[in-house]
């Protein structure tokens, strides 16, 4: 037992005073819009078109704020409290990841960046997140498809952290020094995305036979998007060339091994399905995409678009 | 030597006279047990069934950056259950238990959530008045008299001090903002206002509980005095904001050193507490989904967790 005060009024009372006050060293978001990308050197590197860097940047970019859409789509869904907190995580490392992007490829090309009203306050990764249209979004397919059970999520994070990852891994060599910061910090994350993933795929795998049906399911489910997210497209092979990008293609041997790593350890086959076909070629990527991104963007821009000139 | 009875509710008497801590292997009275479990379950359901009308919006953020602060903000709700079915497994009942307590309808959380969020200043409004009142609430708590509980409500009320200037900040940009914002603002306080001073419950002459809870050292201040603390703290806040609250007779009354301010609408806060609110059925129909959804989930963790044993 521990000897308190027995003075009534009291202890703790100190947090009614200064509601007013300007401590803002509290405010972990900062108490208004910064410059997300202040203090890195966000000097163009050399040799690289600004537009391709920019397209480059939002290809990252909306896997990531996508995907971070679909997790966290789970807060107050999820089997346990535990499961809820990790999942929200996720989320909100995605969503870090893509505004650094996004401020990156409006600072390389600011003609990425929508037009709007004459005097509106929106900063420009918000211009991008909420005023482009489904067919200006540059994600993979296997970041927008619909949830499913528990077992889904799993598995889409466990096949999209680990390319993410290898990635990442690569870009910390980046030309472009933004580039390469954003890449060093998501390493981290997405290592933890990974592992968090890959635990529950073994978990499900060895659990119990209702829990093994499903994972495998939903992995045979996702397994014809998983192509798409090593395909080179044009853009990133531009990038490549220039020392700024990476070819994901280039780390499709080093995700295999790890999948493979996943499947045998939990004794699950890997899915015989082909790759879910494009339109004339043309996949996420390319901005050709499934139904159900114009659905979700329908639901997240709403709010920004009904304020064009609002400041939040 | 073993304690007689009498003994050891004596020294349960003079830890509470002290102000001390009861710990959780210490001997307490079956009815301060019982009164401590209904208090931190609901607390706890309070705080999971809360992440739903706010965790609506994460989707609907009208800026990434709002969007990571309402992402966190849900996120510790979900931390603050957490803890605090922590604190309550201390007394003996688990965590299923006290889940499936709340999806029967036994136990219950804070009325204030059956309320709807119906525009995005309601997160700001929430942030400033639901959780204001929610601090005025548990700051007192700190001091209670279990150990455990008084530990995490620590930890929570400096989280919830975070969320409540987050809150109004967020309001206090809106009102910078276009005039369809400023009266999203205003329309959001105007709904919010009667629900949050409900949350300091009935009138103390209807409170048939705190004489107990107080004795016990659970409960530190009564009904009306925190619902007083929370009217006078939260009047230079709306004059800094430049919203009025939905009351007439809220005026500074010299003599008292207070506000005066009217009387809530009991009827529509026993409505909300027996059931019938806009949304009651709503929260726990989707924590109800969200628990069934999970329980393979959860036997597949079980059964992964024993063969890993056994292995």
């Amino acid at each position: 037992m521990s000897h308190s005060t027995p003075d009534p009024n009291d202890a703790h009372g100190s947090v009614f005073d200064g509601l007013l006050g300007s401590d803002d060293s509290q405010w972990a978001f900062g108490t208004d819009f910064e410059d997300p990308l202040a203090g890195v050197d966000t000097t163009m590197p050399e040799g690289v078109a600004p537009d391709a860097l920019a397209t480059y940047c939002v290809m990252l970019a909306d896997d990531a704020l996508v995907l971070s859409h679909r997790v966290s789509e789970w807060c107050s869904n999820a089997p346990d409290l535990e499961e809820d907190i990790a999942l929200a995580n996720i989320a909100l490392d995605l969503l870090g990841q893509a505004r650094l992007l996004l401020a990156r490829a409006a600072a390389a090309d600011p003609t990425v960046v929508p037009a709007l009203p004459e005097g509106s306050p929106v900063p420009p990764e918000d211009a991008l997140a909420f005023f482009r249209e489904a067919g200006d979004f540059r994600n993979v397919r296997l970041a927008e498809v619909d949830n499913g059970d528990f077992a889904h999520v799993v598995c889409r994070i466990l096949l999209f952290a680990t390319v993410r990852l290898a990635l990442m891994e690569r870009l910390r060599e980046s030309r472009d020094r933004v580039l390469a910061a954003v890449a060093a910090k998501g390493v981290k994350e997405l290592a933890y995305h990974r592992d968090y993933a890959g635990r529950w795929f073994l978990t499900l795998a060895q659990g119990t036979d209702e829990s093994r049906r499903r994972l495998v399911a939903a992995l045979e489910d996702l397994w014809p998007l998983y192509p798409e997210l090593l395909a080179t497209h044009a853009v990133e092979d531009e990038v490549a060339t220039a020392g700024v990008g990476v070819r994901p293609a280039d780390v499709a041997a080093e995700v295999e091994v790890v999948l493979e790593q996943v499947l045998a350890m939990s004794a699950v086959e890997r899915p015989d399905r082909r790759a879910l076909a494009g339109v004339r070629g043309r996949t996420g990527r390319d901005g050709l995409h499934t139904e159900a991104l114009g659905r979700m963007l329908a639901e997240m821009q709403v709010t920004a678009r009904a304020h064009p000139m609002g400041q939040w | 030597m073993t304690l007689t009875d009498h003994e050891l509710e004596q020294a349960f008497e003079t830890t509470i006279a002290h102000n001390d801590r009861i710990e959780p292997r210490d001997w307490m009275p079956e009815g301060y047990r019982k009164t401590l479990v209904r208090q931190v379950a609901q607390h706890a359901h309070s705080e999971i069934i809360g992440m739903q009308p706010e965790g609506a919006w994460i989707t609907r953020a009208p800026s990434l950056r709002r969007k990571a602060i309402l992402l966190a903000k849900v996120q510790d709700e979900a931390g603050h259950g957490l803890y605090l079915y922590s604190a309550c497994e201390t007394l003996g009942v688990s965590r299923g238990e006290l889940t499936d307590m709340l999806i029967q309808g036994r136990q219950k959380y804070s009325s204030i959530f059956n309320y709807p969020t119906l525009s995005y200043a309601d997160v700001g409004t929430i942030g400033w008045l639901v959780d204001g009142a929610a601090i005025c609430n548990q700051v007192p708590l700190c001091r209670t008299s279990f150990g455990p509980y008084g530990r995490a409500m620590i930890r929570i009320c400096k989280e919830e001090s975070f969320h409540q200037r987050q809150g109004y900040e967020l309001l206090m940009t809106m009102m910078r903002g276009t005039d369809e914002q400023r009266a999203m603002v205003q329309e959001s306080v105007d709904r919010f206002w009667w629900p949050a001073l409900m949350m300091f419950g009935p009138p103390d002459a209807e409170s048939p509980n705190s004489a107990q809870s107080m004795a016990w050292g659970i409960k530190r201040n009564t009904n009306d005095e925190l619902r007083q603390r929370f009217v006078d703290m939260s009047m230079p806040q709306a004059e800094a904001l430049g919203v009025t609250f939905p009351d007439p007779d809220l005026r500074w009354n010299e003599e008292r050193g207070h506000y005066d301010f009217g009387t809530p609408d009991w009827d529509e806060f026993m409505q909300v507490v027996k059931g019938d609110g806009p949304c009651n059925r709503q929260r726990i129909a989707h924590r109800k989904r969200a628990h069934e959804d999970g329980a393979w989930v959860r036997e597949a963790a079980t059964a992964f967790a024993a063969k890993e044993l056994s292995a």
